[in-house]
C-alpha cells in the first residue's frame, strides 16, 4: 500500500513545471533571479487555461501541456548549413545558446548578444527587463521564470542599420521544452531589422515558448520578420510585447509555416503620439495544424496609424484562429486604424474562427476592419487554365496572389524569397 | 480506290478545324444547348449571332471547357481530336482560343507574367524549350502594339481596374501572344468605341492566315464590316436556325429575327 506515493496526485501543471527541476540559474544576475522568483510565484496561483478562458476559447492547451519533454543542451557540436544572409546572427539550440553556430560583426552603436551575456553588464538590461510581460498570463510567466536564454539587441541612438539582425532558434533534439527569452531595445532615431526564425532540424514532439520584449522608443523605426517553422508535431507559443514611443514605427510580419499546434500573442502598447504601426500575418496551413493569431493593440495618443493585415490559406484539415483587438483610448484622437482578415478555405476541411475587434472610446477617429473567408476565385481558375495554364499552375498562381500584399510588406528581400519560394513550392501541385 | 479516298479524307480533316455533332448541353439540369451542328474549316471565319440567352456564351463556354456545364449528348471533335475528352489548359495548348464576354479582374497575378508561364507551359508539353526571356518580350512589344494596348496594361495584374474596352483588348492581346489556331471570340465588340473596335477588328485580321480560323460571336452588323465572316449563323433557343452569307448579318441589321422565327414556325406548323 505504501506504493501509492504522491506522484498520483501530482496535478498537471507540476508536471510540466517538473520539467525545469534541473536547470541550475545560480548564476544568474540579481534582477534576473527576482523576476524569475516573482514569476514562479505567480505561477503558482494561475492555472493552465482551459477552453472556458475567453482569450484561449479556440485553443487547447491540453495537448502542449501534456508532452513528455526534457530541457537539454546540446552536447555534441551540430552540423548544419544555417546560410544566414547576414553578418549578425544569434543562434539558440534548443533554447540554450550556441558561441559555435553564431556570429557577429561588431557595429558602432549595436550590441548584439545572448541574453545571458547581456544581463551581466547592460544596464538598459538591468532597469527594463520583465517591465512588458503580462504577469496573469502562464506561458509568459514560465518563460520569465525558466528561460534559459535568448537574444539580446540593442541599437544605440540614432544608429541606423540597414542589414538585417538574425535570431534563429535551433531545436535539436526530440522532446525538447524551451523558453526562448529575447529583449530588443531601439533607442530613439535608431533603425534597424531583425529575422527571428524558430526552427527544427527534423525532430518530434519539441515545444517552445518564447517570449520577446521590443522597446521602439521615440522616433526609431523597427521591423521584425517572425518565421515560425518547426516540426509539423510540433508546439509553439510566442508572445510579443512591444511598447512604441511618440513618433515611432514599429512592423511586424508573422510568417507560420509550420507546427501542430501555434499560438501567437502579439501585444502593441502604442503609447505616443503620432505612431505607425504595421502587423501583417500569413499562415498557410496544411494536415491538421492549428494556428491561433492573437493581436492587441493599443492607440494611447493621438494621431496614431496602424495597419493590420493577416491573411490565411487553409489547407487540408487546418484550423485557422484570428483575434485582432484594436482599442482606441479616448485620449487617441486623430487615430487611423485598420484591420483585415482575410482567408481562403482549400478543403471542406478546413476552418477558420475569424474575430476582428475595434473598441473606440475616442470621436474623431477613421477606423475600419474586416474579415473575408473564400474559396480560391473559380472564375479566376478557369480563366487562367482557359490561357494555357495547368490546374496546378493556376492555383499556385492564384495563391501567389492572395499572399502578395503581406509579402510585399517584407522589407528584408531575403526573407521574401523565402517566403514567396515556399508558397510557390507548396501551392504548386496540391489537389 | 481505296487509298484514294483515305487521301482525299485525311486533306479534308486536315482543312477542318472543329466539327461540332449535336451538341446539347445544360447547367443546373436547364438544357441551353439543344443540338448544335458547325463545321469551320482552316482559313474560315464564322459569326455566330442571335438574340439574347439564346447560348451563344454558353457554346463558347463548352467549347473551352467549362465544367459547370454539363454534355448530355454529341461531339466536338477538334484537329481531329475529341475536344471535351480534354481539360480545359489542353485545349489552349491545342489551339483553342476563348475570348470572353466579361474577362476576369484577377488582382496580384501580373498580365505578362502568366502569359509568359502559359506559353512555357505550352511549350514544355510540345517537348520545347522555354522561351528566352528576349524573345518573350519583343514578342509583348510586337503584340501590344498591335493592339495598341498600353504597355503599362500588359505589365498590370489582369484586367484590373481595366475599362471595359481595355479589358476587350487585353483579350486580342492574350489571343496574338498565344497564337490560337481556332479563336472563339465572345462579343469582343461590345463595349469598344469606334477607334477601339477598328483597332480590335484590325488585330483579328492580322492574324488570319490560311491555316486558322475563327468564330466571332456579336450582335452587331458593325463588326463584320471589319472582319468579313464566310458564314454567318442564327442561334436561337440553344439550336442554329439559320446560315446564310454576309449579307445575312445585313439583312438581320435591318429586319431583326422576328422573321426568321416566322419562318421557322411556318416550317414547324
Ligand atoms: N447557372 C445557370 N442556371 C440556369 N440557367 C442559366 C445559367 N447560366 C446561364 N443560364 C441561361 O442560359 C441561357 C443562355 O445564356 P448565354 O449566356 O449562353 O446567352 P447568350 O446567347 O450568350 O446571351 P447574350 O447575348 O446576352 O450574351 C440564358 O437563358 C441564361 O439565363
Ligand atoms: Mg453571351
Amino acid at each position: 500500500m505504501e506504493v501509492m506515493n504522491e506522484t498520483v496526485t501530482l496535478t498537471n501543471k507540476d508536471k510540466f513545471l517538473s520539467h525545469f527541476d534541473l536547470i541550475d540559474f545560480s548564476m544568474d544576475e540579481d534582477f534576473s533571479s527576482d523576476a524569475r522568483k516573482e514569476a514562479m510565484e505567480l505561477i503558482q496561483w494561475l492555472d493552465f487555461p482551459t477552453s472556458k478562458a475567453e482569450y484561449w476559447k479556440y485553443t487547447r492547451v491540453n495537448k502542449i501541456i501534456k508532452g513528455n519533454y526534457k530541457v537539454s543542451a546540446p552536447e555534441n557540436e551540430i552540423e548544419i548549413d544555417l546560410s544566414v544572409p547576414s553578418k549578425n546572427c544569434i543562434v539558440l539550440i534548443n533554447g540554450y545558446f550556441s558561441e559555435e553556430l553564431s556570429f557577429f560583426d561588431k557595429t558602432e552603436g549595436i550590441e548584439f548578444s545572448s541574453l545571458s551575456d547581456a544581463k551581466k553588464s547592460n544596464s538598459i538590461l538591468g532597469e527594463k527587463f520583465n517591465s512588458l510581460v503580462k504577469k496573469d498570463e502562464i506561458f509568459a510567466d514560465i518563460n520569465s521564470a525558466y528561460h534559459q536564454d535568448g537574444a539580446f539587441m540593442h541599437v544605440a541612438k540614432n544608429v541606423q542599420v540597414e542589414e538585417p539582425y538574425y535570431i534563429l532558434n535551433l531545436v535539436d533534439d526530440s522532446n525538447i521544452v524551451s523558453n526562448p527569452r529575447n529583449f530588443i531595445f531601439i533607442e530613439q532615431g535608431a533603425n534597424a531589422k531583425a529575422v527571428l526564425k524558430t526552427i527544427n532540424t527534423g525532430n518530434t514532439g519539441s515545444f517552445t515558448n518564447m517570449v520577446s520584449e521590443i522597446f521602439v522608443e521615440k522616433n526609431a523605426q523597427f521591423e521584425i520578420n517572425k518565421i515560425q517553422d518547426e516540426a509539423e508535431d510540433s508546439f509553439q507559443i510566442a508572445t510579443e510585447q512591444v511598447v512604441q514611443g511618440d513618433d515611432s514605427t514599429f512592423k511586424i510580419n508573422t510568417f507560420t509555416l509550420n507546427g501542430a499546434i501555434v499560438r501567437n500573442n502579439l501585444n502593441i502598447d502604442s503609447l505616443g503620439k503620432n505612431t505607425m504601426t504595421y502587423l501583417n500575418g500569413l499562415y498557410p496551413l496544411k494536415g491538421k495544424q492549428h494556428v491561433d493569431n492573437h493581436t492587441y493593440l493599443l492607440h494611447r495618443e493621438p494621431n496614431g496609424e496602424s495597419h493590420e493585415l493577416y491573411k490565411g490559406i487553409m489547407g487540408d484539415s487546418s484550423t485557422g484562429v484570428f483575434n485582432g483587438k484594436v482599442f482606441v483610448h479616448k485620449e487617441a484622437q486623430k487615430t487611423n486604424a485598420f484591420q483585415s482578415n482575410a482567408n481562403i478555405v482549400m478543403t471542406d476541411t478546413a476552418t477558420i474562427n475569424s474575430k476582428p475587434e475595434l473598441e473606440i472610446y475616442a470621436d474623431d477617429v477613421k477606423c475600419s476592419h474586416g474579415s473575408t473567408t473564400g474559396q480560391l476565385d473559380k472564375e479566376a481558375l478557369f480563366y487562367l487554365r482557359a490561357r494555357g495554364l495547368s490546374k496546378d499552375s493556376a492555383r499556385a498562381v492564384l495563391v501567389n496572389a492572395f499572399a502578395s500584399d503581406v509579402i510585399e510588406h517584407i522589407g528584408v528581400e531575403a526573407v521574401k524569397d523565402e517566403i514567396e519560394k515556399y508558397i510557390d513550392d507548396n501551392y504548386h501541385g496540391i489537389k | 480506290m481505296d487509298k484514294k479516298i483515305k487521301g482525299i479524307e485525311f486533306l479534308i480533316a486536315l482543312f477542318r478545324m472543329i466539327k461540332i455533332k449535336n451538341l446539347h448541353a445544360s447547367i443546373e439540369g436547364t438544357e441551353i444547348l439543344r443540338g448544335i451542328n458547325l463545321e469551320v474549316k482552316a482559313g474560315e471565319v464564322h459569326a455566330i449571332m442571335g438574340p439574347n440567352g439564346s447560348g451563344k456564351s454558353t457554346l463558347a463556354s463548352v467549347l473551352a471547357g467549362r465544367d459547370e456545364y454539363e454534355v448530355t449528348e454529341g461531339s466536338v471533335d477538334f484537329l481531329d481530336e475529341d475536344l471535351l475528352d480534354m481539360e480545359p489548359e489542353d485545349r489552349s495548348r491545342a489551339g483553342l482560343f476563348l475570348a470572353f464576354q466579361y474577362p476576369v479582374e484577377i488582382p496580384g497575378v501580373s498580365n505578362i507574367n502568366f502569359l509568359k508561364t502559359a506559353i512555357n507551359e505550352a511549350r514544355e508539353k510540345r517537348g520545347e524549350d522555354p522561351m528566352a526571356a528576349k524573345d518573350f518580350l519583343k514578342r509583348v512589344k510586337e503584340k501590344s502594339k498591335l493592339v495598341e494596348l498600353d504597355g503599362r496594361l500588359a505589365n498590370r495584374s489582369v484586367n484590373e481596374g481595366f475599362s471595359g474596352g481595355e479589358k476587350k483588348r487585353n483579350e486580342i492581346f492574350q489571343m496574338a501572344m498565344l497564337d490560337p489556331k481556332l479563336s472563339v471570340l465572345d462579343e469582343t465588340d461590345s463595349g469598344l468605341d469606334i477607334d477601339a473596335l477598328r483597332i480590335v477588328a484590325n488585330g483579328v485580321n492580322e492574324l488570319k492566315t490560311k491555316d486558322n480560323a475563327s468564330i466571332v460571336i456579336t450582335h452587331y452588323q458593325r463588326l463584320l464590316d471589319y472582319i468579313v465572316p464566310d458564314y454567318v449563323h442564327v442561334l436561337y433557343k440553344g439550336k442554329i436556325v439559320k446560315t446564310g452569307p454576309k449579307e445575312l448579318a445585313l439583312e438581320l441589321e435591318e429586319k431583326g429575327y422576328e422573321w426568321i422565327f416566322k419562318e421557322l414556325e411556318a416550317v414547324s406548323a
